[in-house]
């Protein structure tokens, strides 16, 4: 499903971030990609969703190389491309229902499909009775949720994750990793980044260490080993 | 694109919501535009002006040919068929020395001085008058030498027109003065409407910049995150031609009759009426494509996608 084939990433002239880089994950799988700050994490996670530019080698996402993919054509790689951050990244001044219903306006739905998918959505992560809140009436773990609602309406193969439980407490934060698991049930490509250790090691699947741009380690019931 | 129109109607709506949601800047925005738009349209009206102006002189102007005193009448009127005959004479009217002296003491009949000096004299003093308006000015002075020609060398005393040409000319050169200074005011005018329109939009992408982020991140293509700039900059010219064409009307209204006692013959206010639609898209077409393309250039600048 992903692969990254000798990924090299220099940001400016000397800041190496990633230093050949080898990675491949397969569909249905679960995979976190642990490390210290500054370790490489972000910089994958971007590198997935074309936000930055490898300096060397190939990211293929689905067969497509996306490494080369022009400004115009970003968009329909974000929509097979579902994404939470961990400042949650929603619309203030729109309703839950509003911010789910974005995603699905930007990319052609009918106002009919809107109308249907948006609660089935909204079922799966627990919130149908905040469809008409808006997001700073909610808390951290449920604005994450409709995040994670938003990152899966438009029924996505992959699943990024870049820290969303770095602004939580330990209850929301296990809602979350809990919605992430059943996501990855239901058959997307989850791909997890944190520093999270107690995380890493309950979830028991596949973690990918990182340390100073390179792969220190790739194990598929890891743990958390700095 | 499998479907263009429900793209096509979310892209107004949100261009639309933009507008409004903006505020005291799109009011601001829109002032200024018709602002603009008047100026344009009241340098239309000057335009229109100047040409009924011309249109007035060109009636006015006349050749007079003055005859000899105690000549015949027929040979006065002989001359104003011949000259009828002229292509180039639109008309001549002959006014008879019996004729010229009521219309002379009509014209002075609240001038004592006057009329207490006719009566001193034992005659006439004045003689007979054929006033002669030409098809076009340019054309006065053939008219004038086939008067001064030879053959009514007898019965003609004097022929005028050279002070009316002067004038004319003057008035032509002024006209055509004015037009290139309408010219170059209205592009200046349609620079300023451009640049207002330009720094709202570009006011609008920063203030939208994390929403756009946001587009960008779930998946909007290019075009709908532009769309919405675009209409935006469209709307404001359709609602500025509108605020334009909404504030003419009374001005035009109540200044029209004054205007109207100074340039004899031309009713604004009737003008603007009757092409009221023309007027109207005019302003339209202009604002909207003004608008728009103030907002692509500021796009361009600003909303890096």
């Amino acid at each position: 499903m992903i692969k990254f084939e000798k990924i090299s990433k220099i940001y400016g002239k000397d800041l190496l971030a990633l230093d050949e880089v080898s990675l491949n994950v397969k569909k249905g799988e679960f995979v976190s990609i642990v490390g210290q700050s500054g370790a490489g994490k972000s910089t994958i996670l971007k590198l997935l969703i074309a936000e930055e530019k490898p300096t060397e080698g190939k990211v293929l996402v689905a067969g497509h190389d996306i490494s080369k993919l022009s400004e115009e054509k970003k968009y329909i790689l974000r929509r097979k491309v579902g994404m939470i951050f961990q400042d949650f990244r929603l619309l203030p001044k729109k309703t839950v229902y509003e911010n789910i219903a974005f995603t699905l306006e930007v990319s052609g739905a009918t106002d009919k499909e809107i109308e249907e998918d948006i609660p089935q959505v909204l079922h799966l992560v627990g919130l149908e009775h905040k469809a008409g809140s808006f997001p700073g009436d909610l808390s951290g773990g449920e604005k994450q949720r409709v995040a994670i609602a938003r990152a899966l309406v438009n029924r996505p193969d992959i699943l990024v994750a870049d820290e969303p439980t770095g602004n939580l407490d330990p209850l929301n934060t296990w809602d979350v990793i809990r919605l992430l698991l059943k996501v990855n049930e239901l058959g997307a490509t989850v791909v997890l980044a944190t520093h999270n250790r107690e995380i890493v090691n309950m979830l028991n699947k596949r973690v990918v260490s990182l340390d100073k741009g390179r792969i220190i380690r790739d194990e598929e019931n890891g743990r958390y080993i700095l | 694109m499998k479907n263009i129109l429900v793209p096509l109607k979310r892209v107004t709506k949100t261009g639309l919501n933009n507008f409004w949601r903006n505020g005291w800047l799109s009011a601001a925005t829109v002032s200024v535009l018709s602002i603009t738009l008047f100026m344009i349209l009241s340098l239309i009206m000057v335009s229109v002006l100047t040409e009924a102006l011309v249109l007035d002189i060109q009636n006015r102007a006349d050749i007079s040919v003055y005859f000899k005193k105690d000549i015949k009448s027929a040979d006065a009127l002989g001359l104003r068929n011949d000259l009828l005959a002229l292509p180039e004479v639109k008309m001549a009217t002959y006014t008879s020395e019996e004729d010229a002296l009521i219309n002379f003491r009509e014209k002075y009949s609240n001038n004592k001085d006057v009329i207490d000096a006719l009566e001193t004299l034992d005659e006439n003093p004045l003689s007979a008058i054929i006033n002669i308006k030409a098809k076009d000015p340019s054309q006065f002075e053939k008219i004038t030498n086939f008067v001064e020609g030879e053959k009514y060398s007898d019965i003609v005393e004097k022929v005028d027109y050279r002070d009316n040409k002067e004038i004319i000319d003057k008035i032509q050169l002024l006209i055509s003065s004015i037009r290139k200074i309408g010219f170059s005011v209205s592009f200046v005018l349609v620079l300023v409407a451009f640049l207002v329109a330009f720094n709202t939009i570009r006011i609008t992408i920063f203030t939208m910049k994390d929403q756009i982020g946001i587009m960008k991140l779930v998946g909007a293509s290019n075009w709908f995150v532009r769309g919405p700039f675009i209409v935006e900059g469209a709307l404001y010219g359709v609602s500025s031609s509108i605020l334009t064409v909404l504030l003419a009307l009374p001005i035009l209204f109540f200044s029209s009759p004054y205007i109207e006692g100074f340039f004899l013959g031309a009713d604004l206010f009737q003008y603007f009426m009757d092409n009221f639609l023309q007027i109207w898209l005019i302003l339209l077409v202009l604002g909207s494509f003004v608008g728009s393309l103030g907002s692509v250039v500021a796009m361009q600048k600003y909303l890096k996608v």
